[in-house]
């Protein structure tokens, strides 16, 4: 390792440079090609080039409420990740050992939990024979079904991207210096002042990045609106699934696909910005 | 027992709650001896649980999706170490390039690698072939390995690599007796980090999966979709308490916080 020709790391990296461009890069490019072929329902892909697979996706009802919804949803998800999961990283943070391990893998650990188990485990809690229509029967209200509802897909969509929010949050809250909260205080702060002045600015970046992940996960999710979301409501991924698998539209579920990892990459795009933004006002 | 005011307290308590409500429900479930979805009151049963290990598709479902997990995070380890050292140890043109290209999949979408794979498998005749599949597993789990390689491979003294060239070993022993024990943890961690990765994947395998290769997830999708009886809840538990041997298996090793929150 003490040969240092600017060869070594391209050598080192070939493995993993042809297996990503075989493995990712010419896949993208043969599906953003097919995003634009022709297609016909009887004779299948035509070798005609036309964007009328993007203009229809664009311009028809029917997808256009699918897109909306999908926004909707990620960003309904998305607030009440903030809402839920900055004040409970702020919580834990302020636990003491063991507590606070215990409490981070509780909360942390379903992360690991396959996608598929938690959206079956919710749709027995939501479904009308699940356990709060039975509390809502038991106190004189009726049963209630929120399957296949968009509460529903909301509620499981929460539980599933909480941890992408605590984690960043957390990290951040994890650089502050402990003694300037007390020092709040000791100036005269109120628990709340020193919060919102002293703590929140500093994890702003925390909560931006969890944002992101959680909009843009949620956003292109396939299990959940998938078993949660029944027939009815499909969501961008489920709509991609169905016109792979049941319409056999390759062309035109490649185009949906494309918008939403262009709308993906430019969300991601816009976070970086504001990061060296916020970096240039700090040095600045 | 610390530093939360009751309010704060009472907020934390239903967080918990949540995180845990469905994965109890469906321990519950499992045991119930109806063959309906009911939560058991009196009497437990293991029925479903034998009906799971008697059950061909879910069987072969399970082996193949602990073939497939072995398999890619084990590909990955050998893609990522050696990419992870010319990434975090040299300085060369194309080095955000390769970082960037690497760690790709984690922003990509997995439907979109589905579908973009479903597109070449489909043109080069792969379709079908769990190689192929093997191969497109091991795209979305090697950042998870990469970036704990990177981060062990920078957190490491390098005076003992040092050391050990000025007494005369070459490159590559300083390399198999020196950097591997001290990145082990690193590499492991990862290993480990991918394999529940792979054996989770869910949106990309669907769409590169077919009838032989389908993997225990998607088995799982596809009966939860036509089907829904305690059978579905039995596997569930199953995979929830593989899950958390896991969890405790990482925790213990590295600490799991360490590995998912990715502090020092």
């Amino acid at each position: 390792m003490t040969a240092r020709t600017s060869s070594t790391p391209w050598f080192l990296s070939l493995p993993g440079l042809i297996f990503f461009l075989g493995m990712v890069v010419l896949p993208l490019t043969l599906t953003a090609v097919l995003s634009f072929h022709a297609y016909d329902f009887n004779i299948g892909v035509l070798d005609s080039y036309t964007l009328s697979n993007y203009t229809t996706v664009l311009s028809d009802p029917y997808f256009l409420s699918i897109f909306w919804r999908t926004l909707r949803i990620a960003f309904i998800t998305t607030v009440l990740c903030v809402v839920i999961g900055v004040p409970e990283a702020y919580i834990l943070s302020r636990m003491w050992n063991p507590w606070r391990s215990i409490f981070l893998l509780v909360i942390i650990g379903p992360l690991l939990v396959s996608v598929v188990v938690r959206s079956f485990g919710w749709s027995m809690l939501l479904g009308s024979t699940g356990l709060i229509s039975k509390a809502s029967i038991m106190l004189g209200l009726g049963p209630v079904r929120i399957l296949y509802s968009e509460a529903a897909i909301v509620i499981a969509l929460v539980h599933v991207m909480l941890p992408f929010m605590i984690i960043p949050v957390w990290t951040a809250i994890q650089k502050l210096d402990p003694g300037l909260e007390p020092a709040a205080w000791s100036l005269g702060a109120s628990r709340f002042t020193a919060v919102r002045r002293i703590i929140l600015p500093q994890i702003s970046l925390g909560v931006l990045s969890g944002s992101l992940i959680v909009f843009g996960l949620s956003a292109s999710s396939f299990a959940i609106p998938g078993l949660l979301g029944g027939r009815r409501l499909k969501m961008a991924a489920t709509v991609v699934y169905d016109e792979y698998m049941h319409e056999l539209n390759w062309p035109l579920g490649a185009a949906i696909a494309f918008i939403v990892l262009v709308a993906n990459l430019l969300i991601m795009l816009a976070y970086n910005r504001m990061i060296e933004a916020k970096a240039r006002k700090v040095l600045g | 027992m610390d530093r939360n005011g009751p309010i704060a307290l009472v907020f934390h308590t239903l967080v918990v709650c949540f995180m845990l409500a469905p994965l109890v429900i469906i321990c519950l479930v499992a045991f119930t001896p109806d063959s309906t979805l009911t939560i058991p009151t009196t009497e437990f049963s293991l029925r479903w649980f034998k009906a799971v290990f008697v059950h061909p598709d879910f069987m072969a479902s399970f082996y193949n999706s602990l073939w497939l997990a072995t398999l890619a995070a084990t590909i990955a380890v050998l893609i990522s170490l050696p990419a992870g050292i010319a990434i975090s140890r040299y300085e060369f043109p194309g080095r955000g390039f390769l970082n960037g290209l690497f760690l790709s999949p984690l922003i990509i979408p997995h439907l979109v690698l589905g579908v973009a794979l479903l597109r070449l498998f489909t043109l080069i005749g792969a379709t079908g072939s769990f190689g192929w599949l093997v191969a497109s597993h091991v795209v979305v789990v090697t950042p998870y390995v990469l970036r704990l390689v990177m981060a062990a491979l920078t957190g490491i003294d390098r005076n003992a690599e040092q050391a050990a060239l000025t007494l005369g070993a070459g490159p590559l022993t300083v390399f198999r007796r020196i950097t591997v024990p001290m990145i082990l943890p690193g590499i492991t961690g990862g290993w480990l980090l991918a394999f529940i990765n792979s054996f989770d994947e869910l949106t990309m395998s669907i769409f590169v999966t077919s009838p032989q290769t389908v993997t225990l997830p998607v088995r799982m999708y596809m009966y939860a979709t036509e089907s829904i009886d305690p059978m579905m809840a039995a596997v569930s538990a199953l995979m929830i308490a593989l899950t958390g041997i896991a969890m405790l298996v990482l925790d213990r090793a590295f600490g799991l916080d360490r590995i998912l929150v990715g502090q020092k």
